[in-house]
């Protein structure tokens, strides 16, 4: 499962050579993470990503730990409870603050982790089980940002239940019965709140067993890197401890500065305001939006305003907001250009600039915006370009392209085609 | 076979969009949406500089102390604030034995069981209770109020857009309705028991004119004007909202400065380490 170069894990002394004879932990974290693990050494800072999202998963489980002890999950007391946290319980607002930003956070690492992987063509073989794996924890990571929006039970969190598990009642026979069944009711109340308060808390920790399973099959071919070239040789790779664990240190303490500038200075910034309003079921928004994270998907959900046939628009956008995530798995089978980089694949690069970038950051300003014209004209169009490139354009484009010549090794990617390798004096 | 079966799907999505865009647009370019009064006459907040504002902003005592009495004085009567305890307004600047005689003197007392025979009765506050609200329920309020439900004033800076510079303009934007409404808008117009203001949501709100001139004098000297009280019952309700916002302040400066240090401290190892790679 690694380079035959990797450095082997010796242990120094007598209580770790007991240790790991019984128990090779340390020996595992060293192969993982650690000097055991040969990595591709021309790693750019889109790779710093993977262990900010870790970072960003374990402040979300340790702030919702002490928040949870706090916090009661009774459609009675749960909004009061919430500002009890933020005014009578020690350092309870930082908690607060910390664990919804740290969500939004989470999300902004996680998107640019994956966009990372669409423009380097992370998902291709032999990597396509870290990409569906990834998948599998962005859904997750969907679910419980959902379920966890709807705890302080404010306004936002009380219609953007009843508005997500609506969109169940839109498969045709069984949708209203479904809907009342996730609800456990007719609409968001007690029962609602207890189920999404336990799921809450346990997604998180599915997540993370999914997270090892993702590291695990990384470890499997190793590393992607900016070039796509596969690693040849020993010298094209440098141990992940120290290398990679000093370059992501300096990553984390980037990544802290911008959440906690974020927490501490204008942290209801990226919140609504009507979440500071207790839930009222007899008072519905002007304007009900989800959290920031899922506006392009919301604004794909209500692009659709006609029906198509038989099929009501309602379920066609239901249908297309679940297709805009599926489609993704897919997408190891539908781009076959054998180079992995965009750097080497001009036309892919033209329309992953200035095609995918542009349409999902527009269809995110729409999906934020009210349900008026001219946003979902322009919804329409930005859905439209959002399923024809991922189905349509991408494998036409890696059926047609001609890639730009690749270099013959990570190391001559580096150091040039002459270059003698490695073979500087010291001094 | 998964390419065909995806190009197909894009099909059908990508075009039943641009198929309902293109309805879409000929019946937006041939009828166009009407505008709304809301959408001409309602105006964005005037923005209000307070010193809690921005990254290195403390409350200003004095004026939460007015601020204080702007609602103790006047919307109290009808707005509750029932996430704020008598004792949290020690945070104004007041002393314990302030804050007990604040609670022991408050308008309306705060509710209780009879110790003898269970029935509800009230006693006077004591700094362990919140404040308490004017009305018994929701049905009490909207009877006394022409239906119409003064919503509790603990997080309303943090519950609008706008925040504080809401609260002042609503407070101080009242005013006679613009011709013009009359004229494009009739249905707009305030009925009975409404009341102008193009900063409310619906150009419509219930509330009558709380502030006036002359109403609230201050013991600082501050002036006795209807501006003077919306700005410092709106700092006042920034601080109900979020009591805890000074400390959040300093703590984000500490924790800042620590993680600038840190980082540089991570780069300079960073390139340290890597200073015999070229990468």
């Amino acid at each position: 499962m690694s380079f035959p170069w990797a450095n082997h894990y010796e242990p120094k002394f007598a209580l770790t050579k007991w240790v790991d004879e019984r128990l090779p932990l340390p020996r595992l974290v060293y192969n993982a993470v650690g000097a055991g693990y040969p990595v591709p050494r021309n790693l750019n800072y889109f790779w710093n990503f993977g262990v900010l999202a870790g970072v960003a998963l374990v402040i979300q489980i340790v702030t919702g730990i002490i928040l949870a002890m706090h916090y009661a999950p009774n459609a009675l007391v749960a909004f009061d409870s919430t500002e009890h946290i933020m005014r009578d319980v020690n350092w309870g607002w930082l908690m607060r603050y910390g664990h919804a930003n740290g969500a939004s956070f989470f999300f902004i690492v996680v998107y640019i982790h994956i966009f990372r992987g669409l423009y380097f063509s992370s998902y291709k073989a032999p990597r396509e089980m870290i990409w569906l794996l990834g998948l599998v924890i962005f859904l997750l990571m969907m679910a419980t940002a959902f379920m966890g929006y709807v705890l302080p039970w404010g306004q936002m969190s009380f219609w953007g239940a009843k508005v997500i598990t609506g969109l169940f009642s839109a498969i045709p026979l069984i949708g209203p019965s479904l809907q009342e069944w996730l609800l456990g009711g007719f609409a968001p109340d007690n029962a609602a709140l207890n189920r999404f308060f336990s799921l809450h808390y346990l997604l998180p920790f599915v997540i993370a067993g999914v997270v090892i399973l993702h590291i695990w099959s990384l470890h499997i071919p190793g590393s992607s890197n900016p070039t796509g070239v596969e690693v040849k040789t020993e010298s094209d790779t440098v141990p992940f401890h120290p290398y990679y664990t000093a370059k992501d240190g300096f990553g984390l303490g980037v990544f802290l500065i911008f959440y906690c500038a974020a927490l501490f200075f204008l942290p209801n910034f990226l919140g609504h305001p009507d979440n500071y309003i207790p839930a009222n079921p007899l008072s519905t928004p002007a304007h009900i939006v989800p959290e920031w994270y899922f506006w392009p998907f919301y604004a794909i959900l209500r692009a659709f305003t006609f029906d198509f046939l038989f099929i009501p628009a309602k379920l066609l956008g239901v249908l297309a907001m679940f297709a805009s995530i599926l489609l993704l798995f897919f997408l190891p089978w539908l781009d076959t250009s054998p180079v992995r980089s965009g750097k080497y694949r001009p036309l892919f690069r033209k329309f992953f600039w200035f095609g995918l970038i542009p349409c999902v950051l527009v269809l995110g300003y729409c999906g934020g915006a009210p349900a008026e014209e001219p946003f979902v004209m322009i919804s329409q169009i930005a859905s439209a370009y959002y399923f024809a490139h991922f189905l349509i354009i991408l494998p036409i484009i890696s059926a047609i392209e001609r890639p730009d010549p690749l270099p013959l090794s990570i190391t001559e990617a580096v150091l040039g085609s002459d270059a003698a390798p490695e073979a500087q004096p010291a001094e | 076979m998964v390419r065909i079966l995806a190009f197909l799907v894009g099909l059908f999505f990508s075009g039943w969009l641009l198929v309902t865009f293109g309805v879409g647009l000929v019946s937006y370019i041939s009828e166009p949406p009407a505008a709304t009064a809301e959408h001409e006459f309602h105006k964005d907040p005037r923005t209000l500089a307070l010193k809690s504002d921005g990254p290195f902003g403390k409350f200003d005592r004095q004026q939460l102390q007015r601020g204080f009495q702007v609602y103790k004085e006047v919307c109290s009567a009808c707005h509750s604030l029932r996430l704020v305890h008598f004792r949290n307004f020690e945070a104004l600047g007041y002393n314990e034995d302030e804050v007990k005689a604040i609670a022991a003197n408050w308008a309306i007392p705060s509710p209780a069981i009879d110790p003898d025979t269970g029935e509800a009765s009230t006693r006077p506050s004591l700094p362990a209770d919140p404040v308490p609200s004017p009305y018994a329920n929701e049905v009490a309020a909207r009877a006394a109020n022409n239906n119409a439900l003064p919503p509790d004033l603990s997080l309303i800076t943090k519950a609008r857009h706008g925040g504080a510079s809401y609260v002042y303009s609503l407070l101080t934007g009242y005013q006679d309705p613009p011709k013009e409404l009359a004229k494009e808008f009739p249905d707009a117009m305030p009925g009975t028991g409404l009341h102008y203001n193009p900063y409310f949501a619906n150009l419509n709100i219930a509330m009558a004119p709380p502030l006036a001139d002359g109403q609230v004098t201050f013991a600082d000297g501050s002036p006795s004007t209807r501006e003077q009280a919306a700005k410092d019952v709106a700092a006042f309700l920034v601080w109900t909202a979020e009591p805890t916002l000074e400390k959040r302040h300093q703590t984000g400066w500490a924790v800042l400065i620590f993680l600038l240090i840190a980082t540089v401290l991570g780069y300079m190892a960073y390139r340290n380490v890597w200073a015999d790679k070229k990468h």
